[in-house]
């Protein structure tokens, strides 16, 4: 009875730290992508660093980095309504992140003085 | 002599930073601030013209500028640095003059209003001159359109009429509503919008000038005071000489401006309204401060230019983002 007991818990640990680590490996994986995105994006090849956002997002659809650098992206290009999307997304998984809120704010107001509307 | 021992205490703080810091450092920067250009598409798909006529504005309120004179040559100025449209040269025209005297022709004609749909009673006075009442050239002065945008805050925009021409509709035996010869707010500008509906006076001028785009409205710059409570920030020192920065609310008198422009597009090939949008942005200083009338007029169209220019031609709008890991 022990000895199963002590496999059950073995058996469940090992599950949680095998979660935790694809885990930690899709959010590692997705961070490069993010990284190289961010020096594409530096070096003002910006296709190239939406290619990489998207990327990180598809590898890990909780990285609310990731969809912050992905709406800057969209932003840059003139694709306000991925944009939105994508600062919606962010700050939904990341609800209490500044630079989130305050680059959305940012977003938000350009289009709104430019066009009279909220995109 | 041996130095006073500093308590521990004292120490955890500034060493928590200094790992912090340490750990930092060694990890990267985890935010990058990046400059961006935002495009904004234009509102008004303006690629059947080669040229843009900023015509003139019915403008009002203060003395102390001309913003018709002032509207026009700033438009134009900023339309041909940051517009493909070629920019037709021409005298800023009087429209509130045109309006006053084509509706006391209409008058003593004793002719409703009506939109002449064939240019026959209605022809557009040339820019800078201002026609005879006794011209008959000058025609009727359509009865006024439906209520377009009317003043906002901020800012309203009309688009285009489902069927591209916004002609007024005939009343057959009503009386020429006389218009203000002082306009001084909303109510005296809005008699004057039955000029922008009048397709015929507008297409016979695009006629004149190779079918251009004709850019029109109203402008309204009013003087306005407004004396009460504000809240600023003042910086106070403790005594312990902190400096803290506390919200204080104090009485001032101030004054300054209120600019109300409408922008209307018009197709000069039918004379029809493509689209119209009004603004509204207002500027108040301390009642101390000697501004000009010109320069608030400035600051002021300096807001509002963009949402303007977004309506030809598209802008790239510069600002910085936070890229994060």
């Amino acid at each position: 009875m022990r000895v199963a007991r002590t496999l059950l818990i073995v058996v469940l640990l090992t599950g949680f730290a095998g979660g935790g680590l694809a885990y930690a490996d899709a959010r590692g994986d997705a961070r490069a992508q993010v990284d190289f995105g961010i020096k594409a994006a530096q070096a003002d090849l910006w296709r190239e660093a939406i290619f990489r956002w998207q990327k990180a997002v598809e590898i890990d659809p909780t990285y609310a980095a990731a969809f912050n650098d992905l709406a800057i992206g969209y932003e840059h290009e003139g694709m306000p309504d991925k944009a939105r999307q994508a600062y919606e997304k962010a700050l939904k998984l990341d609800a209490d992140n500044d630079y989130i809120r305050q680059n959305y704010e940012m977003f938000k107001e350009v289009h709104a003085r430019a066009t009279g509307t909220h995109p | 002599m041996r130095a006073p021992l500093v308590p521990i205490r004292k120490l955890v703080l500034p060493a928590v930073a200094a790992i912090a810091a340490i750990v930092l450092v060694a990890c990267g920067s985890s935010y990058f601030e990046i400059p961006i250009q935002t495009p904004i598409k234009p509102k008004l798909d303006v690629s059947a013209f080669q040229r843009v006529l900023v015509a003139g504005f019915v403008a009002g309120g203060g003395t102390d500028i001309d913003p018709n004179v002032e509207t026009v040559r700033l438009l134009r100025s900023q339309l041909r640095l940051k517009s493909h449209l070629k920019v037709i040269d021409a005298d800023a025209m009087p429209l509130a003059v045109i309006a006053r005297d084509q509706a006391q022709t209409a008058a003593s004609n004793g002719q409703p209003q009506a939109a002449s749909a064939d240019g026959a009673s209605t022809a557009p006075v040339a820019p800078g001159a201002s026609p005879s009442p006794a011209d008959p050239a000058n025609g009727a002065v359509p009865a006024p359109a439906p209520a377009q945008g009317g003043v906002a805050q901020g800012q309203t925009t009309t688009p285009p009429p489902a069927a591209h021409a916004p002609a007024a509709p005939a009343q057959a035996g009503t009386a020429p509503t006389p218009l203000p010869a002082q306009i001084k707010d909303d109510k005296d500008l809005a008699a004057y919008d039955r000029l922008f509906a009048n397709t015929a006076y507008w297409k016979k001028l695009g006629e004149e000038y190779q079918s251009p785009l004709i850019v029109t409205g109203t402008v309204l710059f009013t003087p306005h005071d407004q004396s009460g409570f504000v809240q600023r920030e003042q910086e106070v020192y403790d005594s312990f000489g902190r400096r803290q920065v506390v919200p204080v609310r104090t009485y001032m008198e101030r004054k300054g401006y209120i600019l109300r422009p409408k922008f209307v597009f018009i197709d000069g090939r039918t004379g029809a309204t493509l689209y119209s949008e009004t603004f509204r942005e207002e500027v108040l200083y301390d009642s101390s401060q000697d501004t000009p009338a010109l320069s608030s007029y400035f600051e002021l169209m300096d807001r509002v230019m963009p949402g303007f220019l977004n309506t030809l031609a598209s802008q790239k709008i510069r600002g910085t983002r936070v890229l994060l890991k």
